[in-house]
């Protein structure tokens, strides 16, 4: 049993964008193109309502949920700092000898805004985006209300800050253990070669040297008490 | 079967990291959880699954993850695009090539260009050739957790040939990192086909022999057949791809539906399966490995002579004997590694069929030579939330069975 299915052209312009301008005209902030692909960016308080129009409309019929994947833009968005994608896709299958699906793809985008990272929960819709949103709050501190089980996904419960924002350094960090211990960086302990540059490998976005960072406190090893902890450097954009 | 009063789960759920995530307040003094992992022979790495048991049927599992996390997203915003391809290895490191595949397909969309006709095909039979190394991976573990030890022998066998092939034509038998933005690290070695060719010869034979021990193999088809299933609504809202989505009976397959690197032009089929349980996920593999030995063998006939990358020095290096004839040569291949090439701003994702599912990296450029944000769409992730609703209603000896079939590598998930 085969089936043999080509992309769809995309005849018919950012079908996805006129229903929801027909649908939610104020959830709409953007549309863009590029190499073929579209990405729509909405409001935040709009996505489980578009995300159901995608699901539910006979003309789109997103009945896969692909993923979900957090962006920082720390400095570079004017008016807000983190990006949510909604990765959807229409698949093709036969359902009951009916071909449901209309092999597309469509990447949704919900803005959100540093001094208060919630975005609603799309679990209900997709029950697929419990560990992807799991992973963003872990990643990024976004938080999503309504996810029943909103913990850390991949880092221990314990752990302080969130690795995949820019302005959490790579390499200059102390290294963090449960119940609240810390070993040394991994700068502490390396040697460094003389034509080795550490510039860029901070996280710092201003090209701070890599010294710079690290806060001087050479008596500290495993075992030792908390530092202050990280989230007071990283709130603030 | 031995309950669990109030007191003991308090005292159980306080303990330091050995019970987070477990609630209390769904036990009843009927049910008792059981801890399964991090380090448990068929949980295929690091895995730690929390099991709410009613007698010794299930009631609800959890996985916990991250144990393997090494923050590979994280490290890719500080390579160059070039230099981010060895990480992209480490991911599924069971089929590394179509790591290297997604990755650079992704980057080629960026930079908007396409490598020539050699060059897609001879991804194609090393992508081919993954497929079938990791499913293998998957057959022999698979089997190795229900009890058929003999079937990992035979399987890792016929591994070992594809990883001696890799060996020769990359140097490395497993993280070889040969498939780069713009093309491939180099060509076929000489004898490369010939040998592709022998193993193809070989391989259906190898194929008949596994089968034969499984088949027909009462305990096998007592312990998968009516095991693990799930129905097709629940696969696709969770968003649960690749094999484990084809033994519902939805022919999917991206190569199918959204062709990359020339796929459209090989003719091979896609396995699907009709009971959703586990031994249909075994019958759609076993079916597609026959099918990737299919197309190894149509891109062995078909492989066209000519360059195998982009003629763009900014993104590819030089010829090795440019470099002593061409300062300009020199000077290219001296950018390419220190600085790399710059993309323009944008976005791109582009998925893959890789043995576990939809695989795919989401690549943010900021126009600087280092990727702005790549994050991997891991298949195996997806695949995993579907764990509980397999699982539930079964008994606790199934769960090995289970996790088994959807193929998880625990490097895909964690990252």
């Amino acid at each position: 049993m085969t089936t043999e299915t080509v992309p769809a052209p995309v005849t018919e312009e950012l079908l996805e964008a006129q229903k929801i301008r027909e649908q939610f005209p104020d959830a709409l902030l953007s549309v863009e193109t590029f190499r073929g692909d579209t990405r729509i960016l909405v409001k935040r308080e709009a996505i489980v309502d578009v995300c159901r129009l995608m699901r539910d409309d006979p003309d789109l019929q997103y009945n896969f949920f692909s993923e979900c994947l957090g962006v920082d833009y720390l400095h570079s968005r004017q008016r807000y700092r983190f990006e949510v994608v909604y990765n959807l896709y229409s698949l093709v299958y036969e359902k009951d000898g009916v071909q449901v699906g209309k092999n597309r793809r469509i990447f949704l985008k919900v803005p959100v805004p540093a001094d208060d990272p919630v975005v609603p929960s799309v679990v209900e819709v997709y029950p697929g985006a419990g560990f992807p949103e799991r992973e963003i709050f872990d990643m990024f501190g976004v938080s999503f209300s309504g996810n029943p089980d909103l913990r850390r996904l991949l880092m221990p419960e314990d752990w302080v800050g969130h690795p995949q924002r820019k302005d959490y350094p790579l390499g200059g960090e102390r290294v963090q253990f449960p119940g609240g211990k810390y070993g040394p960086a991994v700068g502490e302990v390396a040697v460094q070669h003389p034509g080795e540059s550490f510039s860029g490998k901070t996280g710092d976005v201003q090209g701070e040297p890599y010294r710079a960072i690290r806060t001087p406190t050479p008596e500290i090893g495993p075992g030792t008490a908390l530092p202050p902890a990280r989230e007071e450097q990283s709130s603030g954009c | 079967m031995a309950t669990i009063d109030e007191k003991r789960l308090d005292g159980l759920n306080t303990l330091s990291g050995s019970a987070q995530g477990v609630t209390i307040d769904a036990l009843d003094d009927q049910t008792m959880v059981v801890n399964m992992g991090p380090q448990h022979p068929s949980t295929h790495g690091v895995l730690r699954v929390v099991l709410e048991l009613d007698g010794e049927v299930i009631a609800r599992a959890t996985p916990h993850i991250g144990y393997v996390h090494t923050g590979i997203e994280k490290e890719i915003e500080y390579q160059t695009y070039l230099k981010a391809v060895t990480l992209t290895d480490r991911v599924d490191y069971v089929a590394s090539l179509i790591e290297n595949a997604a990755y650079s397909l992704s980057v080629e969309k960026l930079l908007g260009v396409e490598p020539p006709p050699r060059g897609q095909m001879l991804r194609v039979m090393l992508m081919e050739m993954e497929r079938i190394a990791s499913h293998l991976v998957w057959l022999g573990t698979h089997c190795l957790d229900i009890g058929a030890m003999t079937v990992f022998f035979y399987a890792f066998q016929q591994r070992e040939k594809i990883l001696d092939m890799k060996e020769m034509i990359s140097g490395v038998r497993m993280m070889s990192s040969w498939i780069v933005p713009g093309g491939l690290r180099g060509d076929a070695p000489e004898g490369w086909f010939e040998r592709g060719k022998a193993f193809c010869d070989d391989f259906p034979r190898a194929i008949a022999e596994i089968e034969d021990l499984l088949n027909a193999n009462p305990i096998w088809r007592e312990r998968t057949q009516g095991v693990g299933v799930i129905s097709v609504e629940d696969c696709l809202a969770i968003g649960v791809s690749g094999p484990t989505l084809r033994g519902t009976g939805v022919a999917h397959d991206i190569r199918k539906a959204a062709p990359y690197s020339g796929y459209q032009n090989f003719d091979f089929h896609i396995p699907v399966g009709q009971y959703s349980d586990v031994y249909d996920r075994y019958r759609v593999r076993m079916a597609e490995l026959l099918q990737s030995r299919e197309i190894i063998k149509q891109c062995i006939e078909k492989m066209p002579d000519g360059p195998i990358n982009v003629d763009d020095l900014k993104i590819v290096p030089p010829p090795r004997a440019e470099l002593d004839r061409s300062m300009e040569a020199v000077i290219h291949h001296f950018k390419l590694w220190t600085e790399g090439f710059h993309p323009p701003v944008g976005e791109a994702y582009v998925p893959v069929e890789s043995g576990k599912g939809e695989a795919g990296y989401y690549v943010v450029s900021d126009g600087t030579n280092r990727p702005y944000r790549a994050h991997r769409r891991s298949a195996s992730l997806m695949n995993l939330q579907a764990l509980s609703k397999m699982c539930e209603g079964r008994l606790i000896a199934d769960v090995v069975a289970i996790i088994g079939s959807i193929d998880i590598v625990l490097g895909e998930i964690d990252r």
